[in-house]
């Protein structure tokens, strides 16, 4: 109750809000001592010496917060409602533009969701109330991410295959193993290399190479759903690339023991990182209808010259540019035609369709990687054309070898050499591991405890788990691709060529155009 | 140091344990230099079973078998590899009896074939 005498409570300043509402609500535990309360704070040989000297880049508390994201909730549903009052999937260059969504759907928005957990993790294990407090908030950005991707990419669910049951495939389907392993690795380690990992190595020097093509690209083939949601997430994103570069400055000021477990674990998250954006490199030079940039541009623009500049920066710390990053700028002329080539090898067992590349497509790759596409891939696609043409579009039905570590098949080349795979091999307790690069079997041979335990797609098929339950793969005429693509939820027009798929027949249809004079057969495959 | 855990001792479950494999082991098998097979293929393949019909029996059923330079192989020439060692298989010992176990790696050589249109594809 207020009457007239009693003066108003004193309003804090912005400052003494801040301070109250972070600093303030932390506290020296008495019942049990604080490495109890913290366990993981040390195990990783970490050192901090003052929690307190952690710097919230943005001094932003949680009442703010809440308004701000309000705020970009409100206008980024607004838009949404309207783009699917307009019938807004109509107006994409392609139909075939809609699987780059697809691929962003299952391969991206869950790990969205995957950084969520983390990051409430993280929250809970930093002893210091700044990484608490800025942990959380990203926890709850990046459960928006996910949240507001799966709400904007539904319009497209409507209309084409390969979308539905996104979460469950997430859990399943081999490919989709690689962005699940590699943030299963990062929220199983210790709280500092988590945050390196995905703060640092990730948001902070890699991001740019996910938000930037996926949402220029989705400009430019006129999906505006997806650059809303784009840009509603930019304003987060710049906040967790500060706390990426302040998390690491803090770490390295902390402790000059701390520089080289620093150093291991942006050699190694940068490695992962690259191997994960093999999938964004085909979407730039394959898979988008109008193209923006090809992956060699966008690495060295990204990569290349900012990461560059970065990594000058912090070599006044005693940090240098991540092992084996030559590797990665050699390979660039090579990594999306790599990747590409294993989706049409591979399409029966996507949720995306692939196909061979156009005359256009082919002159671009051309020009943009006159040391590679002509000589080495090119000839690759002119067959597979040949056989497209007589109706015997070709289908790789038998499973191929993975990396311990990445996951993904061993499709790239030797750094000195684009015409042989790239072999390598470790050996833990009398077991034989297959890595597919030299910075994966670093990484194996470090930690080969934790890698042998990998869920490995392949070896999972082979060991019969990858069934609904009640198969008998013992029953005559047995078909073990058949029965996998079922416990994908996979049905038809999921996977195959999009050529002659019930999405292109769709987009033909309703934007009244007359499909093309060759197509290929899209009869199931043999399980070989 | 083989893992960095919280718990001292911690271990994990191999997940690729050879008895989980109902008999069969796996074995690697690449084509060095025909890279239209996107990635070496991976198959569980009986320990008792002679080398040779890895060749006359097992490789026909695969991806490889696509490939334009399949019917051009000459087997007699073929050049072996064990991990990354030469390798000289006897077709009609078994794949253990060759050395090969659970997980081992075989690559094959085939001289004069360079791929599609000699892209190496």
């Amino acid at each position: 109750m207020s009457n007239a005498t009693t003066p108003a409570p004193k309003k804090l300043s912005l400052k003494e809000k801040y301070a109250q509402m972070t600093r303030g609500l932390g506290w020296e535990t008495t019942y049990q001592p604080m490495d109890k309360v913290y366990p993981q704070t040390t195990f990783e040989g970490i050192k901090i010496h003052d929690w307190d000297k952690w710097e919230d880049p943005f001094r932003l508390t949680m009442d703010a917060y809440w308004k701000y994201q309000a705020e970009k909730e409100r206008k980024l549903y607004a838009i949404i409602d309207a783009f699917q009052q307009n019938n807004g999937h109509l107006n994409v260059s392609d139909g075939s533009y809609v699987n780059t969504l697809k691929l962003f759907l299952t391969g991206i928005s869950p790990e969205e969701y995957s950084a969520h957990r983390m990051f409430a993790m993280l929250g809970r294990n930093f002893a210091g109330v700044g990484p608490q407090i800025a942990a959380q908030m990203q926890s709850i950005d990046e459960l928006r991410h996910a949240q507001t991707q799966v709400h904007t990419i539904s319009q497209f669910n409507k209309y084409f295959n390969g979308m539905h049951d996104f979460r469950h495939m997430h859990d399943r389907v081999w490919y989709l193993s690689v962005p699940k392993s590699y943030f299963e690795d990062a929220m199983t380690a210790g709280p500092f290399e988590g945050i390196v990992a995905i703060s640092f190595s990730f948001e902070y020097v890699l991001t740019n190479l996910i938000f930037m093509p996926f949402m220029s690209a989705a400009a430019y083939n006129g999906d505006m759903a997806t650059v809303t949601f784009g840009f509603s997430a930019q304003s987060d994103e710049a906040r967790h690339m500060t706390l990426g570069i302040e998390c690491i400055k803090f770490l390295l000021e902390q402790d000059p023991a701390n520089v080289p477990i620093v150093q291991r674990y942006i050699d190694k998250w940068f490695w992962r990182g690259y191997r994960l954006l093999t999938l964004v490199s085909m979407m730039l030079d394959y898979m988008v209808p109008k193209k923006i940039m090809s992956w060699k541009e966008a690495w060295n623009t990204y990569f290349v010259q900012n990461g560059g500049s970065l990594f000058n920066d912090l070599e006044r710390y005693g940090i240098r540019m991540p092992k084996y990053w030559e590797e990665t700028v050699t390979a660039a002329d090579r990594l999306s035609s790599e990747a590409w080539n294993t989706f049409y090898n591979y399409a029966a067992a996507a949720n995306f369709n692939s196909w061979c590349p156009s005359d256009e497509n082919m002159d671009w790759m051309s020009q943009k990687y006159p040391e590679t596409f002509d000589k080495y891939y090119r000839p690759r696609f002119e067959h597979y054309r040949e056989l497209e043409k007589k109706g015997q579009r070709w289908y790789n039905t038998t499973l191929p070898m993975l990396c311990q570590v990445c996951q993904i098949p061993l499709v790239f080349s030797e750094p000195d050499d684009p015409t042989q795979t790239c072999y390598r091999e470790s050996s833990y307790h009398g077991m034989k591991y297959h890595t597919c690069s030299n910075g994966c079997r670093d990484i194996f041979d470090f930690e080969p405890e934790k890698y042998v335990q990998a869920w490995l797609p392949v070896h999972q098929i082979y060991q019969g788990n990858c069934f609904n339950p009640g198969t008998d793969p013992t029953v005559e005429g047995f078909n073990p691709l058949a029965a996998v693509l079922e416990y994908y939820h996979f049905g038809p027009g999921d996977n195959m060529d999009y050529h002659g798929s019930p999405d292109e027949a769709n987009w033909l249809k309703w934007k009244g155009l007359v499909p093309r004079t060759e197509e290929p057969k899209t009869d199931e495959p043999k399980a070989a | 140091m083989p893992v960095q855990a919280l718990k001292p001792g911690y271990t994990g479950e191999v997940k690729d344990r050879v008895e989980l494999f109902h008999g069969n082991q796996l074995i690697y098998i690449g084509w060095d230099q025909h890279n239209m097979i996107c990635a070496p293929l991976a198959l569980p393949l009986p320990p008792a079973m002679p080398f040779g019909d890895l060749i006359d029996k097992v490789l026909p059923t695969t991806a490889y078998a696509a490939h334009p330079d399949w019917p051009k192989i000459d087997w007699g020439k073929v050049q072996w590899l064990h991990s990354s060692e030469p390798f000289k298989p006897d077709p009609k010992k078994s794949l253990a009896d060759n050395g090969l176990g659970h997980k081992s790696l075989i690559r094959f050589r085939t001289p004069g074939l360079t791929g599609i249109n000699g892209s190496f594809s």
